[in-house]
């Protein structure tokens, strides 16, 4: 069956990069001296320790057990000895450190053995289960815990394959030598999830990896047969074009529904996943393995480029070493280059989300030209996927028209960056939107404390109000009958009501008082 | 730093040199009907604009040599020579280039600040302060370099017999006169050509050439040379087709005067225009609709200019009313 292509608006066409690493087969990496498993992988899903310092564990133990609903499980990435618990550095932009298990390796390789699950006869439940248990997230990058996503009921399933960035190939590779646990894993996936079709979207910049997925799809083990929605599986080469690979983008193409970037994708029926994250739930269900290693792309400025099978936990500065980095690399991206980041530290284990490492030189990603102010070209509107004005939103954010800016759009901006990639002023236009955004969510956070901090006193100064006005009443009331009776009796009557109150009050209270005074 | 980490090989520099490469043709057939003069005032006028340009940075502080080498100046100090009758004084196109560079450029803030067209605030500041001078355009095959030279250079202007009336000129005074359309065009007196001015109408058809490469580049898009066009082709289609012996056809307009400089070239200033493809429309249609009312009703030479200055003052309204719809949203979610 031909597929239909719906043609998106925007999106550029940078060079590819993707010959450097993709024609070699994914390699393993020798055991480090050491592995460090964060315990936080991503921004959504954390794990807490079960195991203490000296314990011995197997390869696929399970040493931090999901915390909470959306927390996701991490295991011993090899059979060792937990040497320490201690803080290391997180591969992320900001720097900031995070608690990690190390483990000193035995060298045995020794796994835990998982009972696998056949999702034919399993119950929905266990699956999704056994898929946090396995500390399965998003490879794509976003490390979202899958689970969650395993829970939507959807109509179409989109399964990515696209790996639009440049440089990147570890997707690549993935469905060349692996094609068929992604098939499996995206038939269970389906099964999850209701999908009555499952759409695997690949760039047609990678024919060996559409070929192999095809086959794959036409060979399908029966076990996987049994899924509903395996058996409209489609293989689909999408062009080449950059973001394609945002899911929402990738599911535009392929089904032709745009999504707001304020609205869910479940909404409409759809919900994507990683060709990677397939594989990992098919390895997790079917073969009892837990996640304790991902394909990495180690690219760039480095002697051997190349895809590399990489336990969680290792140093990326010690896989870069292993891969030949050369002494004139700059900083090292994580991620592609359009949306990744430059490390703050080496020292970072390599976490799930860690698809790509690129060493960079100033040969290979010259520093941008200086900055010149806008003219208004507007081939930021033409290259811009969303359909935003970048340079009214750039005005925007310069001038700080905060307002402007949130009319502009500018939360539907997901930070692809094809405006700055065309830019002829060379102005980084992301950066000033996230300059903008973090404005006014710091402004919206002001304005909530000030509106909170508002009501609270208006509240009191209400209730001031309200207490002195009943006190007023009262004794007003109170001085009104007793100026009644006054009135009515005159002094002799006030005087019998004050002896008669007297007589009245509980002797005990008054001996009390006696012995108090005396 | 931070993403994205490569650039596409861009440049504002890039953009205005294609601009002015694209003014190539134009410029060669100009020389090639009405002699080599009109280069001195290419000369004179870039050289204005660059010191001119040069000190304003000065007197705002700013880098050098970043706004110098952008082009930007250059290309406007192109159009001003390009616009201005090829005979004028040397220190008209000087004035010209100093009120576009400094009035409408630097004291505005710069490239990318100011909300007028600068070639087209120079032509409407020069012409309605020396109207005399900026109506005695050489007739186009009668003067030769040395007296262009002399003139350029400020001798004495005994212009008699060497200027003519241009095409937009012969054109409407003829009308007043009481002629018709047909009567003038045939007058006979070697100002009109097939379709516009004699030798003007392919000058412009050099315009049109080198605009077409500027689509080709995509340094423009089809809608301000299009909408400018269309715009003035329709008034002139209409009044045309009503009334054809008082009004010339659209095809004269299109070849006569400004016009493809101005839709090409001149409408098509993305930092004094507006941004949507739709508003680019408007704009570029409003221009040529205005241009051909102060053609047809005006007392100007040409009206292209202050058309289209009076179209910069619509643009944050049209910006307003054409702002596109993000993909997927609702048609209330406009900006």
């Amino acid at each position: 069956m031909k597929a239909r292509i719906f043609n998106p608006r925007g999106g550029v066409k940078p060079d590819s990069h993707k010959k450097e690493s993709s024609e070699s087969p994914i390699r393993h990496v020798p055991l480090p001296p050491r592995l460090a498993v964060l315990l936080i992988q991503g921004s959504q899903g954390s794990a807490r320790t079960i195991v203490t310092v000296g314990d011995r564990v197997l390869k696929g133990q399970c040493i931090g057990e999901a915390e909470g609903a959306d927390g996701t499980a991490i295991h011993a990435p090899t059979s060792g000895t937990v040497t320490e618990i201690g803080y290391y550095p997180m591969a992320h932009p900001s720097g900031l450190s995070s608690q990690a298990i190390v483990i000193e390796p035995d060298g045995e390789e020794r796994w835990i053995t998982y009972e696998p699950l056949d999702p034919a006869t399993a119950d929905r439940d266990e699956l999704i289960l056994r898929i946090q248990a396995s500390g399965i997230v998003g490879m794509g990058g976003a490390v979202f815990p899958s689970h969650l996503k395993a829970r939507s009921n959807i109509k179409t399933m989109i399964i990515n394959g696209a790996e639009c960035e440049p440089w990147i190939t570890c997707d690549d590779r993935l469905m060349r030598e692996r094609a068929a646990n992604v098939v499996t894993g995206s038939a269970i996936l389906a099964l999850l999830t209701g999908a009555r079709q499952t759409l695997i979207g690949i760039e047609d910049n990678k024919p060996e990896a559409i070929a192999a997925m095809r086959a794959a799809v036409r060979n399908m083990e029966p076990v996987t047969r049994k899924c509903p929605g395996a058996g409209k599986m489609n293989v689909v080469a999408v062009p080449t074009r950059y973001p394609t690979g945002e899911r929402k983008q990738l599911i535009q193409v392929l089904t032709g529904v745009k999504i707001p970037p304020n609205e869910r994708v479940t909404k409409y029926g759809t919900q994507c996943f990683n060709v990677a994250t397939a594989h990992a739930v098919c390895r997790a269900l079917l073969h009892g393995e837990p996640m304790v290693s991902r394909i990495v792309t180690v690219t760039g400025n480095v002697e051997r480029p190349g895809n590399y099978e990489v336990l969680f936990g290792m140093s990326i500065a010690d896989l870069l070493a292993f891969c030949g980095v050369k002494p004139d690399t700059t900083r090292v991206l994580m991620g592609g280059p359009m949306m990744g980041f430059a490390l703050p530290s080496l020292d970072a284990p390599v976490i799930k989300g860690c698809n790509c490492l690129i060493a960079a030189s100033n040969e290979l990603f010259p520093p941008s030209a200086p900055e010149q102010p806008c003219i208004r070209c507007g081939d930021c509107v033409d290259v811009c996927p969303t359909g935003l004005q970048p340079f009214e939103m750039y005005w925007a954010s310069r001038t700080k028209n905060l307002d402007s800016a949130r009319r502009h759009h500018i939360f539907g901006c997901m930070e692809c960056g094809c405006c700055a990639y065309v830019c002829p002023a060379h102005i980084p236009l992301v950066d000033y939107f996230r300059f903008a955004r973090s404005e006014i969510r710091a402004r919206d956070e002001e304005q909530k404390a000030a509106d909170q901090a508002r009501t609270r006193f208006e509240f009191r100064s209400l209730r001031l109000e309200r207490e002195k006005s009943e006190k007023a009443a009262r004794l007003a009331a109170k001085a009104a009958e007793t100026r009644a009776k006054a009135a009515a009796g005159g002094n002799a009557a006030l005087i019998a009501d004050a002896v008669e109150r007297a007589r009245t009050q509980p002797p005990a209270q008054d001996n009390a008082e006696q012995d108090h005074q005396k | 730093m931070s993403s994205p980490h490569i650039r596409r090989p861009a440049s504002v520099q890039r953009v205005m040199m294609t601009v002015l490469v694209a003014l190539l043709p134009g410029i060669v057939v100009y020389v090639w009907q009405a002699g080599a003069g009109i280069l001195v005032n290419l000369a004179i006028a870039t050289a204005t604009a660059l010191a001119s340009e040069a000190l304003m940075l000065r007197l705002r502080k700013r880098p050098l040599w970043i706004a110098l080498s952008d082009g930007s100046a250059i290309v406007t100090a192109w159009l001003i020579a390009l616009i201005l009758p090829s005979i004028v004084p040397w220190w008209l196109t000087m004035t010209g280039v100093l009120v576009a560079i400094v009035g409408a450029k630097h004291l505005y803030g710069g490239i990318g600040q100011n909300p007028f067209n600068p070639a087209m605030a120079a032509y409407c500041a020069v012409i309605v302060a020396y109207p005399a001078l900026m109506s005695q355009w050489p007739s186009i095959d009668g003067v030769d370099f040395a007296t262009q030279l002399h003139l350029i250079l400020g001798g004495s202007r005994e212009i008699d017999g060497i200027t003519g009336a241009t095409a937009l000129d012969a054109m409407r005074t003829g009308l007043r006169n009481q002629n018709d359309v047909r009567s003038i065009l045939g007058s006979g007196t070697g100002t009109f050509g097939f379709a516009g001015g004699r030798g003007w109408e392919w000058i412009a058809a050099g315009y049109l050439a080198g605009g077409l490469f500027l689509l080709v580049r995509r340094v423009i898009t089809w809608h301000l040379p299009f909408g400018f066009i269309a715009g003035m082709g329709l008034m002139a289609g209409v009044f045309w087709l009503a009334a054809p012996n008082n009004f010339p056809s659209p095809l004269f307009h299109f070849a006569s005067g400004g016009t493809m400089l101005a839709a090409f070239f001149i409408v098509t200033d993305p930092v004094t225009g507006t941004s949507s493809p739709l508003g680019k429309f408007i704009f570029a249609a409003g221009a040529g609709i205005i241009a051909w009312v102060i053609r047809t009703f005006g007392i100007y030479p040409d009206g292209i200019a202050f058309a289209v200055l009076l179209m910069n003052i619509c643009v944050p309204l049209i910006n307003h009313a054409t702002q596109p719809v993000p993909v997927g949203q609702r048609k209330d979610s406009r900006p």
